[in-house]
């Protein structure tokens, strides 16, 4: 496959380098990635408990997003991926990161899972007319460089009546002090370096993005560490992580 | 090539913790979509026999919760002897009158604490609900011969050369688990040198639902009312001696218990068989590994001195359950340790508490030390009149003393 050099391209080539040496480890919990396996549940519980509501789907169902089509941005080792597929849903998994697709394939291959991975960015997928009902963009934008480009490019790909999900940190004190200084430096459950502080984005910042590319801002919810419980939860501050949640109208 | 059985969970054992399992498993089946096997050697229907299991189980009020969510309690509900109050005595064998220490009764406890259940009555009571769900795929009769713990999923290989592929396992397979060793996983524990006697007496008089714990010094014997005018009987001696009592002639083995019954019920006769136990502490220094999980006497067997193996067993099963649908729900990988830590964490903290409580007891209480004896029968009397300190000891032999998943509260599957 011979790939055009992004010439707008929101990526930044150092970034994607980081991952890519990482990317043997994504599925052990108790590895470099354990965070995110701990951080997962949260995530999801969100994704099924909003994309339910919207879409008419029975809160009971063993396979509610089997009408569904969907894009993991961004998609790492496919950490998001499994999980959605297991659910039903019909998933394209994006990463700029040869090396991370090649991963995240071996590891759908060997769980028999029908996952669609492309080693891709989001403008070229826009740039194909790819559209999904639902598009995941999660820890995804305090990687970028131009995040209302970014954000652009994803929102395009929501079909109308459709949703996008996105999860990011937030640009405060409190976030420098716990993801930074914490989760790098003094806990250890993130590589030193995985963040750059000066990238996240604010919420208010994130919603006006979403609103220039279309989509009615739903709703923002925090997210938080609880230590005693060991599991993360939502909760109203969205003073470091937060999920936010777009949709476009439905056309009519 | 021989035959691959694909599923999403195996659960190999079908004594009463494995049934449960299945069981539970089987009820969530409609919203987690997982499919369910049950691997048994043997013939676990042939185990709802007197002869093949004589003992009995004290179903404290949480697992009568899980039951009546199991829809099994309707089943058992004529089978079971509520306890309604549970005597404490301490003292030598030859004693005629024993003197109640402890007397625990319902005013104290706010409801029957446990019921009296025999275990014949509690596998069959399960394996026809089994039976019923249609959902849980039974392959019976065939050993495992050998276990491979691969990255994508586990893969057990039968005796008649078939495969079982299953994404997570659940070891129900006893205190010596098979499973457990095959995942390299270590246990700590010790052999207390005694066995418990088991078997059913029917005696003259009611026992008016009161349980009788007398704590002799060869160790506790327990008099446990069953429906009607019969109750169970968990007796402890040493080894050697409780191995002569069992093998030995009807008239010795009634002699040696009628010493040891008491007056209170009138005359007895033995109605069922003898059989005995070795006891035992023993705890898994893991419940999980990758693709496999313990429950069970798998994960830890404790002293029944306080009747609560099998209740810790329905508790792993209400919280594994509760788990597995959780990551289930969220499309996670069921046998994933990111998922199973979460069983791990929620059961070993209560497991070890139990354990310990249980081996404390029957150390202290297995000794015929006079200044010990004076010493316990000093604790037993000051906690009979701490009315909030019983509550806690009936409490904690109800199961009311942790957190309890949905199942366990009445809440449903």
């Amino acid at each position: 496959m011979s790939k055009p050099a992004p010439a707008q391209s929101s990526i930044i080539d150092s970034e994607v380098e980081k991952f890519s040496a990482l990317a043997a480890q994504w599925w052990d919990p108790d590895g470099k990635f354990h965070t995110l396996h701990k951080f997962n549940p949260v995530r999801l519980g969100y994704i099924r408990e909003r994309a339910s509501a919207h879409f008419n789907i029975a809160p009971d169902a063993a396979k509610p997003f089997s009408d569904l089509r969907v894009l993991d941005i961004g998609c790492g080792g496919g950490l998001l991926c499994e999980p959605m597929t297991r659910l039903g849903a019909d998933v394209v998994g994006a990463d700029a990161s040869e090396r991370n697709i090649g991963t995240a394939r071996a590891h759908a291959d060997a769980l028999g899972l029908a996952i669609d991975y492309r080693a891709t960015t989001a403008e070229e997928l826009a740039a194909a007319g790819e559209e999904f009902d639902i598009v995941l963009n999660m820890e995804v934008v305090e990687h970028v460089a131009d995040v209302s480009a970014f954000i652009g490019s994803c929102a395009a790909m929501v079909r109308p009546g459709g949703l996008m999900f996105v999860a990011t940190l937030n640009r405060t004190l409190k976030s420098f002090a716990l993801a930074i200084v914490g989760a790098e430096y003094v806990l250890g459950w993130l590589p030193r370096g995985t963040h750059n502080w000066e990238q996240f984005v604010t919420p208010g910042e994130l919603s006006r993005a979403l609103r220039d590319a279309g989509l009615d801002v739903q709703d923002t919810s925090g997210v938080r560490y609880n230590p005693l419980a060991d599991a993360w939860q939502r909760t109203g501050d969205t003073g470091v992580n937060y999920l936010m949640l777009g949709a476009r109208p439905a056309q009519h | 090539m021989a035959e691959t059985i694909q599923t999403d969970i195996a659960i190999v054992g079908g004594g009463l913790v494995g049934m449960a399992m299945a069981l539970t498993m089987a009820r969530a089946h409609a919203q987690s979509g997982l499919s369910v096997c049950l691997l048994d050697a043997g013939d676990p229907a042939a185990r709802a026999n007197i002869e093949a299991d004589g003992r009995a189980s004290a179903i404290t009020a949480t697992a009568v919760n899980m039951l009546k969510a199991l829809q099994v309690w309707p089943r058992l509900a004529d089978h079971a002897q509520p306890m309604r109050e549970i005597k404490v005595t301490d003292s030598q064998t030859s004693a005629r009158g024993r003197p109640v220490f402890l007397h625990f009764d319902e005013a104290v406890s706010r409801a029957a604490s446990a019921h009296m259940i025999e275990n014949r009555f509690i596998y069959d009571a399960l394996w026809q609900a089994i039976g019923e769900t249609g959902t849980v795929t039974l392959h019976t009769g065939h050993s495992i011969e050998t276990a491979d713990w691969g990255e994508a999923a586990a893969r057990l290989v039968l005796d008649d050369g078939r495969n079982v592929s299953a994404a997570l396992v659940i070891g129900a397979d006893g205190r010596a688990s098979p499973l457990r060793a095959s995942a390299g996983i270590e246990t700590v524990g010790w052999s207390y040198g005694q066995h418990g006697i088991v078997t059913s007496v029917a005696h003259e008089k009611p026992h008016n639902g009161i349980a009788e714990e007398h704590f002799l010094p060869a160790g506790p014997f327990a008099i446990l009312p069953l429906p009607g005018n019969r109750s169970s009987l968990v007796w402890t001696e040493r080894e050697e001696f409780a191995r002569d009592l069992v093998g030995g002639d009807d008239a010795t083995f009634q002699a040696e218990l009628e010493r040891r019954f008491g007056e209170r019920l009138g005359r007895i006769a033995i109605d069922g068989p003898r059989m005995s136990y070795p006891l035992g502490m023993q705890l898994s220094k893991a419940f999980i590994a990758p693709r496999l999980a313990l429950i069970g006497d798998a994960a830890h067997v404790v002293h029944p001195i306080a009747g609560l193996g099998f209740n810790l067993g329905l508790r792993d099963v209400a919280v594994l359950a509760d788990t597995v649908a959780n990551e289930a729900r969220l499309g996670l990988d069921i046998g994933s340790t990111a998922g199973l830590s979460r069983y791990q964490a929620a059961r070993r903290f209560d497991t070890l508490t139990t354990a310990l409580t249980s081996d404390g007891l029957n150390r202290l209480f297995s000794n015929d030390n006079a200044a010990l004896r004076m010493v316990r029968d000093f604790g037993l009397a000051l906690v009979d009149r701490a009315g909030p300190l019983k509550g806690f000891f009936m409490d904690q032999a109800a199961g009311r003393n942790t957190p309890l998943p949905a199942i366990m509260r009445g809440d449903g599957v």
